[in-house]
This record gives C-alpha cells, structure tokens and sequence, in this order.
C-alpha cells in the first residue's frame, strides 16, 4: 500500500474545481454534500423567518395569504428533502462512516457521486416549481388539493421522487459498505455507535423511499394521466395517499433522528470522558426504532377516518417507539454519571439536545394518544412538536457534529468563545420560538393559516422574536466555521482525546483515509 | 472497474482487498436495490388489492377484458428468456464467450418480443377507448371500470419500463462480453443484470394472474 507524502491529504491530493465535481473520494463527496446542504438551509431559514415575519402581526404583515402559503410549502419541503433528510447521513456519514469502520471508501463510490448529483438535479427541478405557479399543497401535497392547484406541483414532486433515489443509493451504499468493509477486528459489535446508527437510518432509508417514489410517481401520473387512484370522483380514495404517504414520511422522521442519536452517543461518550453506559443497549435500540417506525404511520390519520380500532393499535405501536428513545436518554445520563464531562461547545449542543429532545419525545407519546391527538390535531401544538424533534433534535446534533468534526475535517481548530455563543443564542433562540407554539397549540390557534385570532399575538410576537434569535445564532456559528477555516490554528490529530477510528489517522485525513489499514482488538470508546 | 484486455486478469477497486471481496459487495449491493423494487411494486399491488376488495365485480370484468392468450404467450417469453440470461451467465464463467452472446443475444429479442406483443395489447386498448382513470370513453363498462385500467395501465406500464432498463443493461453487457471484459475470473456486471432480469420476470409472474386471470 502506497504511504503519502507528508502533507498530502484528501484536500490538496488534486487540485480544481473539477477534480472536486468528478471525484469519487467519499470525503469530497461529504464536503460537497455539507456546502449544498448548508446553502439549502440557508434558503429554507429564510422561507422559516419570512414565515414567522408574517404571523408578527394580526392580518397582512408583509406578504399576501397565496404567498404565504407557497413560503411555508418551500419552508417545509427544502428542510425535509433537501436539509434534514441528507444532513447527517449524506455530510457525517459519507466522510465519517468509512473511516470509523477502518475502510477506504464506501462499497459503491461512483453510486455516491451520482447520489450527490441526483440530489442536486432533483433539487433543482422542486425549486422550479416556483415558476410554474408556485406549490402551496404544504410538504406532504395531500390529494385531492394537490392533484388540482398549479401545476408546479408536478415539478415538486418529480423533484421529491428524484431526490428520494439520491436518499435510497446512499443507503444502499451504507448497508454494504457497513457489512462488507470493516477493517479487521472491526466486529458489528465494536463498530461506533454513529455507525449503528447510520446503519438503522439506511435500512429506513432503502425499505421505506420506494414507497414514497411509487406515491410520488401516482401523484404525477394522477395530474397528468388522470388515473385517478386518488381521486374520488373516479372510484379512487384520496386516504389511500395518505397512507401510502406517511408509510414513507413517518419512517423518514427516523431517516431524520436516528443518525442524530447516533451523533450525540459520539459526543456525550467523548466529552464525558467515560466508555459509554449500554453499548449494546443503544446500539440495538436504533435498530428497534428503525423496525417500529414501519408500523406507526396511521398516527397521522387519527381523524381521516380510519378504523378506531387501526387508531387504537396505531397508537399503542406509536408509544412503544418511546421505550428505546428513552434507553438511549437514560444510558446517555449514565455515561455522564461520574464522568469527567469537558462543557465544550459539541458537548453543550449533546446536553441541549437531550433537554429539548426530550420534551419533544414526550410531547409526541401526547399526540399519539388518540384522545389528545384529536384536539391537538393540526394546531401549533404539533408544529411546536415536530421542531422539537426535527430543529432541536437533528439540527442541534448536526451543529455538535460541525464542532466535533471539524478539527479532523479540515485541519483546522475553531474558536471555542464563538461556537459557544453560538450555542447559546441557538438554544434560547429555539425556545423563545417555540415553546410558546405548545401553548398556541393547546389554545387551539390552527397551523398553515396565515391569520389568526387577535388573542393569539402576544405569544406569537415571542415566537417570532425567537426566531431573530435562532438566526443570530446560526449566523454566528457560520461566523465561526469560516473564522475556523480562514485563520483557524492548525489542529492535533486527535484534539479531544477520542477512542474512535477517526481521530487515529491525521487532519485532515490523507487520501486513502489511512496509512495503512488499521486493526481492531476493543470496543470503541475505552475511555476508562 | 477498468476495462481489461481479453485474457487480462480483472483489477479490483482499490478499497477492495480482493476480487472476490468486489464481487460479493457488488452482489449484496444488486440485492438491496432489488428489494426496492419489490417494495415499489409492492405498494402499488396493495392499492391494486385494496380496489378489488371494494369493487370485486369491477376487476372481473376489467380482467375478462384482457386476452388471457397474449398475457400467457408473454408468459412464457419472459420465463424462457430468464432461463437464457441464466445460461448467458454460465457460459461467461466458463470463458465461453460466443455461447454467452448467443443466450444474451436470445434474452435481448424476448424482450422484445414482449414489448411487441404489449404494444398490439395496448394499441387494441387505445382503439376501444380503454384509457386510464379520466380519459376512458369505451362503452358497456361498469361505472368503475377506469380505475381497474388505471391500475392496469400503471402496472404494466411501470413492468414494462423495467424490461426497457433492462434491454438496455442486456445490451451495454452484451457489447461488453464481445470486447472481452468478462471472464471466469470476472463476471459481476453479467450476473448483476441477471438478477435484476429475473426479478422484472418475477414481477410480471404476479401481475399476469392478478390482471389476465381475475376474471
């Protein structure tokens, strides 16, 4: 096996633009993946603070309630196709998973390009939908609404459907890299937890998709074919959609928090400086929630007239989804218990995530209980839901993860004063907006309308205001992450003092991840 | 994967340790992506079985709409041109490369002999005013008669996309055999558009009973 020079690495191996746009390197294809994904959410986050702009006041604000509506459609499909669901798989994983494993590359890496240029072509086709009428459907185009607005629809979901592909070839790439290439010594059992948990997302992620690419394909083939599968007025029911929709869409929840589990077992192992309580506990409960997640999805149609009976079992199904979440939550206080825990900044997101991942855990075991549900039902109380989970779950792991990795990523150390600041006006930013959702909800204040009744100001005012503060924060941390890459010191090898795979090798990593391949004789995290 | 000289030993992907560590991750790779497709299909076969279960009397005599003897001709090509393609495989690991054109060759004009044999179904179709959901206009059908045909059409449609790809992966191996890039040491690429044949067969083996054979 050839060594590198000294000096060489995955960055400076070749050089121009274009040996970045032809490589196969799954580093690469992880940065280029962390760039796109970084403009993406930086679009979506506009849409979210034009959105919350507009519900400042009572009446019109700033746009008008068609306008708003297509805002808020964008806000939720950019963040769910284009930011969530690549996030942590397509940036952590692709340059992370073969190194933590000891391998070379993923299985499949001309698979892992065209991945990344299938998410790009289909996010470029649902983008255009702008101008072929806009999409106001919302991100989960419900027939029989979407089957007759514009016809940008159309465009939407082809752009959803191409975008799915990108999200089974990862995955597929995943599973086999997973069990064909681990270095030796490397068992299934001594394999990180994020790798666990990668792992149980791209099982989700090929079992789940072409459920949702067939709905999709349904979908176009009901606009422009007239099939009718979804259309009453020919026979067809437009319920049969939304099963079909969220047999895909509630899975993807756990394309979108799994590897953020996975994430935050990395950190809390790490900073608390103490082999992880429950390996084995956390690494099966990805898996068990991965397996769960198939059978919960009719916890989205408690009022669409299902069988009571299918929302009864739908619901007991939807809470034992919280009985491994919480084995992971407790095995991670655990590991702190007695640990030396360093408040780094990748430290202080794993703690805010397990504050705020929590109530949004909680509030979900709320809305599967069918009673409560029915009242909750489409009101900001879900909205304040679902943030919790998707924004102070995956994007405050996701912000971990910048932290954590980026010392390794791109040899560089951040200013640890400015990520700091950065969590802090994230966390109180987010629940300034937030939280004052769950009351608004609990009020009864609908969610996707435009308007609402004047009681609803004040707490919407707070909302609104958070989320300058949410921005101020992320704005911040972008701040920090080109101060890091600009002037940043020269980072060590391994600057926290982890055990994985990863931060054996040099930073940035060279070309073929190591010098020579590594071999395995113990668990990942022997801390002490 | 380079292209080899003829009698050149095959070179691995560098992240491989060997030959065979390629092959059977390739092999697992082909596998995972055949079981979405099942799932594809198999969502579109639940909503296939949801609409006959609530109009039953509609998909009888959507299904005695269709000729029982082409669906079954097609049948048969599809089965036989499987056990061609399985040949094409044997022969290429056992360097006999003309044999392996020959069966791949065979496999290639099933297909399109299936695609002929579709395209007289449905040009016949088209002419009686069968089309799918809105746009049907035939006379003497049950009121819900269109959405057995959209189903019908969706079907067969999406199967019949699949043995295009398919043709065409035949064709790209095909032009690959006669350069020499395939070997008793090397044979993935034939084998993985083996399996992905068999299973556009397999698919069409459940939609003929579930569409011709209903009646």
């Amino acid at each position: 096996m050839a060594t590198s020079h000294a000096g060489e690495n995955y960055i400076n191996h070749e050089k121009g633009l274009w040996s970045w746009l032809t490589t196969l390197d799954h580093k690469r294809i992880g940065i280029m993946y962390m760039i796109s994904v970084m403009a993406f959410f930086f679009i979506g986050g506009m849409f979210a603070l034009a959105i919350r702009l507009e519900l400042f006041s009572v009446g019109k604000t700033i746009v008008e309630a068609q306008t708003y509506n297509q805002m808020m459609t964008f806000h939720g499909t950019i963040m769910v196709f284009m930011v969530i669901v690549p996030g942590l798989p397509a940036v952590f994983g692709n340059f992370f998973l073969p190194i933590m494993i000891g391998a070379k590359d993923v299985a499949f890496p001309r698979l892992n390009l065209l991945s990344w240029y299938l998410l790009m072509l289909g996010a470029t086709i649902a983008v255009s939908s702008m101008f072929f009428g806009g999409v106001d459907t919302g991100w989960t185009f419900y027939t029989p609404y979407s089957i007759k607005g514009s016809i940008g629809v159309i465009n939407m979901t082809l752009g959803a459907f191409i975008m799915g592909m990108s999200s089974i070839l990862t995955g597929l790439n995943f599973i086999v890299t997973v069990h064909k290439l681990r270095c030796p010594g490397m068992t299934m059992n001594r394999i990180p937890l994020f790798i666990w948990a990668l792992y149980s997302t791209a099982i989700i992620q090929v079992l789940a998709t072409p459920v949702l690419g067939i709905t999709l394909l349904l979908l176009v083939a009901e606009r422009v074919l007239g099939v009718g599968i979804f259309d009453p007025a020919l026979g067809g029911d437009p319920v049969l959609y939304q099963h079909f929709f969220w047999f895909y869409s509630h899975p993807a929840v756990y394309i979108m928090i799994l590897p953020a589990l996975g994430v935050v077992s990395e950190l809390i192992t790490t900073y608390s400086r103490k082999t992880i309580f429950g390996y084995k506990a956390i690494a099966y409960s990805s898996i068990a929630i991965a397996a769960v997640s198939f059978f919960v999805w009719g916890h989205h149609l408690f009022v669409s007239g299902q069988s009571e009976v299918a929302g009864i079992l739908f619901s007991f199904i939807t809470m034992l989804v919280g009985v491994p979440t919480a084995i992971k939550v407790f095995n991670w206080v655990a590991t702190m218990y007695r640990g030396s825990i360093q408040l780094k900044t990748p430290m202080l997101y794993a703690i805010g995530f397990m504050f705020v991942f929590t109530i949004g855990g909680v509030t979900g075991i709320m809305l599967a209980t069918v009673g409560m549900d029915v009242h909750f039902h489409d009101t900001y109380f879900v909205v304040a839901h679902f943030h919790y989970v998707m924004v102070g779950g995956t994007l405050f792991a996701l912000m971990g993860a910048i932290f954590h990795w980026l010392p390794k990523m791109f040899g560089k150390m951040h200013n640890e004063a400015m990520a700091r600041l950065s969590f802090v006006f994230v966390f109180i930013g987010f629940n300034v907006t937030f939280f004052p959702q769950f009351i608004l909800g609990s009020l009864g204040m609908p969610r996707r309308y435009f308007d609402y009744l004047p009681e609803y100001e004040p707490l919407n005012r707070i909302s609104t205001m958070g989320s300058w503060v949410i921005a101020l924060g992320f704005i911040v941390g972008l701040i920090t992450i080109i101060h890091a890459l600009l002037k940043g010191k020269q980072a060590p090898d391994n600057p926290w003092g982890s055990t994985t795979l990863e931060w054996q090798t040099k930073s940035p990593p060279v070309f073929h991840n190591f010098d020579s391949t590594p071999s395995v004789n113990g668990g990942p995290y022997e801390y002490r | 994967m380079s292209i080899a000289k003829e009698g050149e030993v095959h070179h691995f992907a560098h992240h491989f340790d060997d030959a065979d560590h390629e092959y059977e991750s390739t092999k697992q790779g082909v596998w995972l992506f055949m079981v979405t497709e099942v799932l594809m299909f198999g969502a579109l076969l639940v909503g296939y079985l949801i609409f006959k279960g609530l109009y039953p009397e509609v998909f009888e005599q959507g299904g005695d709409t269709l000729n029982w003897k082409l669906g079954a001709t097609n049948t048969v090509v599809l089965i036989f041109s499987s056990l061609t393609m399985a040949l094409g495989i044997y022969y290429i690991r056992i360097d006999d490369r003309k044999k392996a054109l020959l069966n791949l060759g065979i496999t290639l004009i099933c297909g399109f002999i299936f695609l002929g044999i579709k395209y007289i179904e449905y040009s016949h179709k088209f002419h009686l005013g069968i089309f799918p959901g809105k746009y049907f206009h035939a006379e003497g059908f049950m009121p819900d008669a269109p959405l057995y045909f959209s189903f019908y059409y969706m079907l067969t449609g999406l199967h019949g996309l699949h043995v295009v790809i398919g043709m065409g992966l035949i064709a790209w191996i095909m032009i690959r055999v006669a350069r020499g890039t395939y070997s008793s040491s090397y044979w993935t690429g034939v084998e993985g558009v083996g399996i992905f044949w068999h299973l556009v067969d397999l698919v069409w083996i459940y939609l003929f009973p579930l569409l011709y054979l209903v009646g």
